[in-house]
């Protein structure tokens, strides 16, 4: 049986979770506060993922801050940059407006998290 | 360097100009040298080596406008010394610098050390210096901060505190707006005499001049040389200090040194003329870049202010600096034309205390190459004042409502700290001799001296200076070239 | 010009303080904020992780602040942006200066103090070396990157763990530059666990704990640091120096909350937090002058600071209502174990109350517990509490009968 140490980041709180794996297969999960915990620990051991935050060029040279909706695997994070960074959009922009759609197809948008006015 | 020699006799007779004096360096003694210069019907320009003044030993020492008592009687610094005191308070007028006489205290903590209290009294009567020697009762009535340990003190009314760098500058501008030019980023790198026309090689230029007056500090042994003048060596001593926020309880009103010992002078402690308070310097031999703190330095810094003042608290600390002295092996300031060298005046080894020292620095060199053959009538139109810019935080509400309605951007504080408004920061760029980076604007402004230290005005400043100078952000640095504050572009552009 | 509640400080203690004090009844509410725009820091913290307890999902910064502006702006709260409090006397008479106001002063009911707090710089640690371009702090950084559109340097090595630190090695890594190392002069990180995983493990970037530098080298850039590891006292150990070539330092080494105002108007200041010591309804020593957000203390969540404006902003309301004599006040201690209290003062108004604190070190399996007059009012088991992690305990209004202090014992 396999021991593994991790801290769940569902949530600020941060809990210290123990989870059992025997041959890859989870036995047990200890030390999470509510049931996310259990659930980010499954998916953690098993497909980690990730918000990605972050930066995209507007016309005219101002920047709009943007996010994920919803999670990435971590391993694209740095191939997702890639796309936002060649990527530019159009003021105005509204908080939650789709800025990239389907993100290298990984079925989740890029959405702005900020207002850039019209010029 | 060849190169540019050859390029140079190749298009000679294209430039005519001959400056009557080029004054290297500008620091405190060749800004105010180039000052009192510039009252003259004379042409002068100024060669810096680095992109602003002050760059030197102006920029990080104690700010003391020494009384005078501490000088070998008849040596030629305390001569300067005591008349550098008494012409510093109308040079501070004249030229719109923060001042104040605040006096210093000698301490004294044991028989030792009053025994040199009352050598340096003896010294005082003979350099003509006002001092009183006092209890450490009346010490502490003065400063209540002071070790109930310390014995007796040696009181010097005439002592104060001066911003150093902005004297440099406010020197310096006042010179261009009596029409010296000044260069910067212009290192001396070699200079040859052609008749009665000395050729200097500076920052890739050839500047013409029939004076050179060298007040390069560190480097003045070397500029010397350069010119076939004297040889003598100049070692840069390192002073450390710590600069400590405004806000923290634990003040002196006047300037507290130590009993000189084997060691030197010592640690001092004292209040800026900007209203923090200083502690330092060390005192050690180094290389004449090397500006580095230094942990072992700082602590005992510390350890030295506590010993006055045993509740100094170090913590309140917002920044940390070194400086380099020029200590010449003559052991006195040297100002003399050079006999080896036609044409050259040497203004070298001029540590402590070549601050207080400068206006009569200035004044005595002047005089020097008017009897030289420098033209000495006054020119039509120089001016001796030099406006400030003017502080929004130190003004009046009335002022400031004034201040406000002549140009709106009084109204936009800059950096929160200091108070420092956009207008007075657009000022100090655009003036003669302007600011060109953030410690440019620093010096000028005061924007950054404060406890967050430029974490929150930098930026800010950095857009002020990018529109002011139509350049991009990014390529505004800190203090010139190498310097730079920001990469390039996010967003994968190369940085 | 007049103002029932004056809010000074526009980021998200101000913003809910201000829509507080609206909501229970306060007309003329206005907010004085200095930068160009409401939502302060946050509109630089692009990063996720705010408002799961307020509005019970993960939000980025500038969305968060977005959503108390908006709500401010519904309910008819009034703004003066780029406006710089110059100070404030007893009376509650402001002076004020900006583009839009010129030199004014604001007359005003009740003052609510949420100026946030500033990052120790490179100067107050006393750093020993060069003072090269190059070091700055991680807020700095930040506002570079995130506003800006800059990158401040490419190798970078991060002195200490502190939150925004963290933050700014992952926002870094992201936009192509090289986090060599974080280092931590304490043998825990400050920063919240969430990071330490987001941030660093997830990019392979070391946290060295008790690391510090000891030396910054470079003329006019920085080029690299010396990094040595520290004894128990924080002193370095010789012998363990290592240069460490870098072109930038971002400093993340401490929050000193902003109180130049506060101490300009003789509010009572608490040396341990930095701020104005208050009651169990924010009110600091000065009446009618209500603190709350990083002022007081600094936090490590923003939703304590919304939960911790709204009770100042309703206060605030609240006394423009009722101005008569208050009940009396208790002292809170911190005990063993805890470095600070907030509130300082509880009312003995007997409605119920939450204490906040932080502990001084790291303690496992223990029970932060607050008691009055020897017995217990509240006590929490605890598997792990870190000084970087803000506490909290709730009480009953009638359990206060006398000063109350809290510590952290034996599970």
């Amino acid at each position: 049986m396999e021991t593994k140490s991790l801290t769940c980041v569902v949530c600020p709180q941060g809990c210290a979770i123990e989870a059992h794996t025997e041959g890859g297969r989870i036995i047990s999960i200890s030390g999470n506060k509510c049931k996310r915990g259990e659930s980010y620990a499954r998916t953690e051991l098993t497909d980690p993922r990730r918000t990605l935050t972050t930066t995209m060029r507007v016309e005219g040279g101002a920047l709009v801050s943007v996010k994920t909706k919803g999670t990435v695997p971590k391993d694209a994070m740095l191939d997702c940059m890639k796309a936002i960074n060649a990527a530019e959009t159009k003021a105005p922009v509204e908080i939650g407006d789709v800025l990239i759609r389907n993100i290298l197809g990984l079925g989740v948008d890029i959405v702005a998290t900020s207002r850039v006015k019209g010029v | 360097m060849f190169l540019v020699w050859f390029f140079y006799f190749a298009v000679k007779g294209m430039t005519d100009l001959v400056y009557d004096v080029a004054v290297i360096g500008a620091g405190i003694s060749g800004a105010m040298i180039a000052r009192e210069l510039s009252q003259l019907n004379a042409g002068v320009c100024v060669l810096e080596a680095a992109d602003d003044a002050a760059a030197g030993a102006t920029r990080a020492n104690s700010g003391i406008v020494h009384a005078g008592y501490d000088a070998l009687p008849g040596s030629l610094k305390a001569r300067m010394n005591v008349r550098g005191n008494v012409l510093m308070a109308d040079t501070v007028k004249e030229l719109g610098v923060p001042y104040e006489n605040c006096g210093s205290l000698v301490v004294a903590f044991d028989d030792k050390e009053e025994a040199e209290i009352d050598a340096l009294t003896e010294r005082a009567a003979r350099n003509g210096v006002p001092v009183m020697k006092i209890s450490g009762e009346e010490a502490r009535e003065r400063e209540p901060v002071l070790s109930g340990d310390i014995r007796c003190a040696l009181w010097a009314p005439t002592a104060g505190i001066v911003s150093p760098f902005e004297l440099a500058i406010a020197a310096l501008e006042n010179a261009a707006e009596n029409g010296a030019d000044v260069f910067f980023n212009s290192p001396v790198t070699a200079i040859v005499r052609d008749g009665g026309v000395l050729h200097i090689e500076a920052g890739g230029r050839i500047v013409k001049a029939r004076f050179v007056v060298n007040a390069a500090g560190v480097y003045a042994d070397e500029v010397s040389r350069m010119a076939g003048g004297e040889s003598f060596s100049i070692a840069a001593r390192r002073g450390e200090y710590v600069l400590l926020d405004k806000s923290q309880p634990v003040r002196t009103k006047s300037v507290i040194f130590g009993a000189p010992s084997e060691k030197g002078k010592g640690v001092l402690l004292s209040p800026t003329a900007h209203g923090n308070m200083i502690l330092g310097p060390t005192a050690e031999f180094t290389d004449k870049e090397d500006t580095a703190t230094t942990r072992e330095g700082l602590q005992a810094v510390i350890n030295g202010a506590r010993r006055y003042a045993p509740s100094i608290d170090a913590r309140s600390a917002i920044t940390v600096f070194a400086g380099l002295r020029a200590v010449c092996d003559r052991h006195d300031f040297i100002i003399e034309p050079s006999k080896s060298a036609p044409g050259l005046v040497n203004v070298a080894g001029i540590e402590s205390p070549g601050l207080t020292a400068s206006p009569a620095i200035a004044e005595y060199v002047t005089q020097m190459l008017v009897s030289m053959g420098v033209d000495g009538s006054r020119k039509n139109g120089a001016s001796r004042i030099r406006r400030p810019i003017e502080v929004f935080a130190h003004a009046t509400p009335e002022r400031r409502r004034e201040l406000i309605a002549a140009d709106p951007r009084y109204a936009n504080v800059v950096c929160r700290c200091e108070h420092v408004t956009e207008a007075e920061i657009v000022q100090s760029i655009r003036r003669p001799c302007g600011a060109r980076s953030v410690d440019g604007v620093k010096l000028r402004t005061g924007a950054g001296f404060g406890r967050c230290h430029g974490g929150f005005c930098m930026p800010r400043v950095m857009d002020i200076l990018a529109r002011e100078l139509e350049r991009d952000m990014k390529d505004i640095t800190k203090s010139g070239p190498g310097a730079w504050i920001l990469g390039g572009r996010t967003k994968g552009e190369s940085l | 010009m007049k103002a029932d509640v004056a809010v000074i400080g526009g980021g998200p203690a101000g913003l809910a303080a201000a829509i507080a004090a609206k909501e229970n009844g306060a007309e003329n509410v206005l907010v004085v904020e200095r930068e160009a725009h409401i939502g302060g820091i946050l509109n630089q913290c692009i990063h996720s992780g705010f408002g799961l307890h307020v509005f019970g999902e993960e939000l980025t910064g500038p969305e968060y602040a977005a959503r108390f502006e908006d709500r401010a702006a519904e309910l008819g709260v009034a703004f003066f942006t780029r406006t710089m409090v110059l100070g404030i006397s007893p009376e509650r008479r402001l002076t004020v200066v900006g583009p839009k106001t010129g030199l004014c002063t604001i007359e005003a009911g009740a003052i609510v103090l949420a100026m946030g707090c500033r990052e120790r710089s490179a100067g107050a640690l006393m750093l020993a070396g060069d003072r090269p371009a190059g070091v700055l702090t991680a807020g700095t950084a930040q506002r570079f990157v995130n506003i800006d559109g800059y990158m401040p340097g490419k190798e970078v090595v991060i002195l200490g763990s502190g939150d925004i630190g963290l933050i700014m090695a992952r926002r870094m890594t992201l936009e192509g530059a090289h986090v060599k190392m974080v280092l931590e002069i304490m043998p825990y990180s400050s920063g919240l666990k969430r990071n330490i995983v987001q941030c660093l493990d997830d990019f392979g970037i070391p946290l060295r704990l008790s690391h510090t530098v000891t030396r910054i080298h470079g003329k006019k850039r920085v080029e690299g640091v010396t990094v040595a590891a520290v004894d128990g006292k924080g002193v370095p150990v010789e012998g363990t120096e290592e240069y460490v070539p870098c072109d930038t330092l971002l400093l993340s080494v401490g929050l000193i909350p902003e109180n130049e105002l506060s101490r300009g108007m003789g509010v009572v200041m608490d040396a341990v937090t930095g701020g104005p010591v208050v009651d169990s309804q924010m009110q600091t020593s000065v009446e009618g002058v209500f603190a709350c957000g990083n002022a007081v203390q600094v936090h490590d969540l923003v939703d304590n600071v919304t939960e911790e404006a709204r009770r100042a902003g309703r206060a605030a309301a609240l006394y423009l209502k009722d101005k008569s004599e208050k009940a009396g006040c208790f002292d809170t201690h911190a005990g063993k174990g805890v470095r600070y209290v907030i509130p300082q003062k509880l009312r003995a108004d007997g409605q119920p109350k939450t204490l906040f604190f932080r502990v001084s070190g790291v303690f496992r399996n223990c029970a932060t517990v607050a008691r009055c007059g020897g017995e217990v009012i509240a006590r929490s088991r605890k598997i792990i509490c870190t000084p970087g992690e803000m506490e909290s305990l709730s009480i009953a209004g009638d359990a206060v009968t006398g000063s109350v202090v809290v510590s952290v014992e034996e599970a």
